[in-house]
């Protein structure tokens, strides 16, 4: 099984990101349990999500506190959120940022990489500039980062679940696959 | 067809498919989302049902008992204080004779507020005269619902549907919805055995003296008593239409279990896992899931727990001064056998703290070790609080 958190603000599609790709790694042929961090949220205050994959039907019915992969959807998270917390060694930290993070000591167990989510969604108007949507644009770079769930899944799921502009959501996600660098 | 939907979304979707014509409630985290999809669908057609606004909770299931009373199929949802502002009217449900069914969301009760999950808001309803379900997971959810108006209907006694808050309500996870054809199949148009109506006018719910209170009081019991057995019937034709089966209780390796830990809701999930790991290092343990809480199954009870060595039950709920409330009913389901295991009371994860399985193993550990179970329910987890004084 793996588990993987995800940190983001409210307002910026964190627990909407978690859901997608629960619907993506479904139409992949994985069992799938998301959940946001059970609080009450706040526009741009710290949230956390969860997302649980096997390949079996999935028992655990409790909080993620030593996820396999976190994905930070807002770079400023970096500051004030200890995003590494009971995160395994050896897994994926994914950043939002339009540079690599300028101290990478606290990322030395961890394989970091990064995306420029917020240009992308920009570029593909989606949200506005100072609140661009990036949750589509990070699920293309995850599908990369994690070489799985395939982008057909993932193009499938947003063309489902995006009630708004799906095909330029399906854009910002392969811009966003392609675009992702790794450290 | 298989879907990831949120648990709430899974009632919702239950409640679309069961043809329900009334649906009433007033927000309240965490079952707000069963409601706000249910008022989508009657705006957008989708269900051809007549959505009640109200100003409380007291109010809506009111407005429910109107309409059921005039020979509909009704809904409503909601949780904690909202169910406890209810509470007058959820007797008058069950004596009205009325198969009104409820999906509860379990939240705590306040002070101090808290939204998280508690079991403390529905058992504490338990003698209001409502069947009572339990889920462990989304599709018994979805099921369930399904499940609570063909038996609601047939013993005209209400149902509630209780889930876990966040952990079933706010998660997504895969359920298979079927087609409305094959729920028509399992849930045939309601048929009221009796209604209001103008063409024939009468009088409903009024003084009863004496001479027959106790005789209507003891027609609900024997009603409430029969749903147990009318449940095997109503899982029997369920299970016909839809290949699932969950049973009363669900015993777990069980037959040679030398301690049997008791669960209810999505603790049970959990607790497999945790059975799948002590059966691996050799330790005799089994897992009872009870999921109809009212009527009790008393006899299914009796013989998944009477030959075990030791019970553990985990309670999610206190009713302050008597312990856990899943506690007590095992060890009153149990007394008069004559010989019976001790039973442990836990209780663990009020207010939503987290039931790891380093809880429930905890609770195995200290169930293993002790001879006799202590006279007080032992809390789980406790922590040093600096109190102000």
């Amino acid at each position: 099984m793996l588990e993987i958190r995800f940190h983001g603000r409210g307002g910026q599609g964190t627990v909407v990101l978690t859901t997608l790709l629960a619907h993506s790694f479904f139409q992949a042929g994985y069992q799938v349990q998301s959940f946001p961090l059970f609080g009450v949220e706040r526009r741009g205050a710290p949230v956390e999500a969860f997302l649980r994959l096997d390949r079996k039907k999935i028992l655990a019915r409790t909080n993620i506190t030593t996820p396999d992969h976190v994905v930070i959807q807002d770079q400023t998270l970096l500051k004030n959120i200890d995003v590494t917390k009971g995160l395994k060694p050896g897994g994926w930290v994914l950043i939002n940022g339009s540079a690599p993070p300028s101290d990478t000591s606290r990322f030395e167990r961890q394989k970091v990489a990064t995306v420029d989510a917020s240009r992308i969604a920009i570029r593909h108007g989606l949200g506005s500039r100072t609140q661009p949507i990036v949750n589509t644009a990070m699920m293309g770079a995850f599908a990369r980062m994690m070489e799985m769930p395939p982008m057909e899944a993932i193009i499938a799921a947003i063309r489902e679940e995006v009630p708004a502009e799906p095909e330029r959501n399906i854009a910002a996600a392969e811009d966003a696959y392609r675009e992702i660098q790794f450290l | 067809m298989k879907r990831v939907l949120e648990g709430s979304h899974a009632v919702a979707e239950a409640v679309r498919l069961a043809h329900v014509a009334v649906v009433s409630a007033y927000p309240i985290t965490p079952q707000t989302h069963i409601v706000e999809i249910i008022s989508d669908y009657c705006a957008k057609g989708m269900m051809n049902a007549r959505f009640i606004r109200v100003e409380s909770e007291h109010s809506c299931l009111a407005a429910l008992i109107g309409a059921q009373s005039t020979g509909v199929r009704t809904f409503t949802a909601t949780s904690s204080q909202g169910l406890a502002l209810m509470h007058e009217l959820l007797h008058w449900t069950s004596a009205a004779r009325l198969p009104i069914v409820m999906a509860e969301v379990n939240r705590a009760l306040a002070p101090g507020w808290n939204i998280w999950a508690d079991q403390t808001d529905s058992l504490s309803q338990r003698d209001t005269g409502w069947i009572q379900f339990y889920c462990e997971d989304s599709q018994e959810v979805f099921d369930t619902t399904l499940q609570a108006y063909r038996l609601s209907e047939w013993v005209n006694l209400p149902a509630m549907v209780v889930l876990d808050a966040f952990l079933l309500s706010h998660t997504y996870e895969p359920v298979d919805v079927p087609e409305q054809e094959e729920v028509d199949r399992f849930l045939p148009p309601y048929v009221p055995k009796f209604h209001l109506d103008t063409e024939n006018p009468y009088t409903l719910s009024s003084l009863v003296n004496p001479s027959a209170y106790m005789e209507m009081r003891y027609d609900i019991a024997k009603d409430m008593d029969a749903a147990r057995e009318r449940f095997r019937d109503v899982e029997e034709e369920f299970e016909t239409v839809f290949n699932r089966h969950y049973g009363a209780i669900e015993a777990i390796c069980c037959a040679d279990a030398e301690i049997i830990l008791v669960t209810s809701g999505t603790v049970t999930s959990t607790a497999r896992l945790l059975l799948e790991d002590l059966r691996k290092r050799g330790e005799k343990v089994g897992v009872l899931k009870i999921k109809m809480f009212r009527p009790f199954p008393v006899d299914a009870v009796r013989r998944v727990l009477q030959s075990t060595k030791k019970v553990a039950v985990i309670d999610r709920n206190v009713s302050f001064g008597a312990g856990g409330i899943f506690a007590q009913e095992i060890r009153a389901a149990l007394c008069n056998l004559p010989l019976h295991p001790p039973v442990f009371g836990y209780i663990a994860g009020l207010g939503g703290r987290d039931i790891t399985i380093a809880v429930l193993e905890d609770v195995y550990r200290k169930t293993k070790s002790s001879d006799h179970p202590p006279e007080e329910s032992t809390w789980m987890g406790l922590q040093e609080v600096q109190c102000e004084t």
